[in-house]
């Protein structure tokens, strides 16, 4: 069984003729380990999506399983706990703390969750680690570039054993290099088991994805067909073929 | 791609034999633009032929043990290159442009499946395309530049594909629809 899947997903806003339909039944797979890219405009719900799969909102509709347990089975304190231990989120705008470094930034869910200090800190010096980021573990945010503040932040959504990294539109305002760098990080979380969801609009950020998924007015108008295996693709490339 | 004016650069380099000139060519530009030896040599005939190189000369055809050095009017014609911007004030005759265009006149097709159509294709290549830089970008920078190109002229189609779905279903809420005025179609024509 997948890691997370959507079944069936609808959310509605308003009512009667004020309705608004949001998302329309939508069915969603992602393995432990893989990168999926939801990409559509602005308004087509890939960021209600988000907010669904994270437990912060509820489908109208539908069911969202996440390591074989439904969100609808769930309490509300075993959903707050689902979004400090298991789910990790990654927004646009980093959202550090300005008053905590980079490390601090990284430990506190886990210091929230209830972990000593001490063990909150390695876990977070592992994270930073992990991403190449260990020596700006001391400093703090407004210290450090667009890029590492981002990286920071997906630093924080894969500390400790969090498995689901939930990303809306997570290059933002970067260049293209850095842009390239937190899609990298993703990757990295990816190959340590971690299934990721990407919401953007952007093709490039989308293309680091394993599969892309086509939102539309809120319903899944269409999917990627995954990548082909590295050799094939050095024979199956249109022209002009790259030769390697 | 400007074989002749690439060659050029690789000989501003220093004095190099057709066979190492080809060599570089395609390492040079990420492997991507295969060169056959038959093309190497006809360039360098025709720039020689021009004065802008010059070989040693034995009396021999343009052969394996050739050496080639740039002229000093072979390095201006290179400067002269290198800082004229190509021409790119004719918008491309774009098959996809005229494709949308077409569906938009056809009953039956949506246009914006025929767009949908594209932009999957379209990001399919870019996956191709990151994969390839994921693996070996960090390796081989002249390679990650060519992709990095590649990538951003995929991802410019696939902008325009947005941007013109965006518009039609505009287009479509705000019937009638706007048509262009005649002064800027009449320029339009003009630019053709």
């Amino acid at each position: 069984m997948s890691y997370l899947q959507l079944r069936q997903v609808s959310k509605s806003y308003g009512a009667g003729a004020t309705e608004v339909h949001a998302l329309s039944n939508i069915n969603l797979a992602v393995e432990r380990g893989s990168l999926v890219a939801v990409m559509g405009p602005s308004g087509s719900g890939k960021s209600t999506l988000l907010t669904i799969v994270g437990s912060l909102e509820e489908p109208t509709s539908g069911e969202v399983v996440i390591d074989g347990v439904a969100l609808s089975s769930m309490s509300r304190n075993d959903k707050a706990r689902l979004r400090r231990r298991t789910v990790g989120y990654v927004f646009q705008d980093f959202n550090l703390l300005a008053g905590l470094t980079a490390g601090e930034n990284v430990s506190l869910p886990l210091e929230l969750d209830g972990i000593s200090a001490k063990k909150a800190h390695l876990a977070g010096i592992a994270a930073l680690e992990e991403l190449g980021l260990a020596d700006r573990a001391t400093h703090y945010p407004d210290e450090l570039s667009g890029g590492e503040r981002q990286r920071v932040a997906i630093a924080r959504a894969i500390v400790g054993e969090r498995t689901l990294l939930l990303a809306d539109e997570p290059s933002g305002a970067l260049d293209s290099t850095n842009a390239e760098a937190v899609m990298r990080m993703v990757l990295v979380a990816c190959h340590r088991g971690v299934a990721a969801v990407v919401v953007t609009h952007d093709a490039q950020l989308a293309s680091w994805a394993d599969r892309v998924v086509f939102i539309r007015d809120g319903k899944i108008v269409d999917q990627t067909v995954p990548p082909p295996s590295l050799e094939s693709l050095i024979t199956d490339l249109p022209a002009p073929s790259p030769r390697r | 791609m400007s074989v002749r004016h690439a060659l050029l650069a690789f000989l501003s380099e220093a004095p190099k034999y057709g066979l190492q000139l080809r060599q570089e060519f395609e390492e040079g530009t990420g492997e991507v633009w295969p060169l056959n030896v038959g093309q190497v040599y006809t360039t360098l005939q025709r720039l020689e032929r021009d004065e802008l190189i010059e070989s040693d000369d034995r009396g021999e055809e343009a052969g394996p043990q050739k050496v080639f050095h740039i002229t000093e009017a072979g390095r201006k014609e290179l400067d002269t290159w290198l800082s004229t911007p190509s021409d790119m004030t004719e918008p491309p005759r774009d098959e996809l442009v005229i494709k949308v265009l077409a569906a938009l006149h056809v009953p039956g097709v949506s246009v914006h499946d025929v767009i949908q159509v594209h932009r999957r294709y379209l990001v399919e290549l870019m996956q191709q395309w990151t994969r390839l830089k994921e693996d070996e970008a960090d390796f081989d920078l002249t390679f990650a530049l060519v992709v990095d190109a590649e990538l951003f002229r995929l991802d410019s189609v696939v902008r325009w594909l947005d941007a013109a779905d965006g518009r039609l279903k505009r287009a479509a809420l705000e019937a009638p629809s706007a048509k262009p005025g005649p002064l800027i179609r009449r320029r339009l024509v003009a630019r053709r």
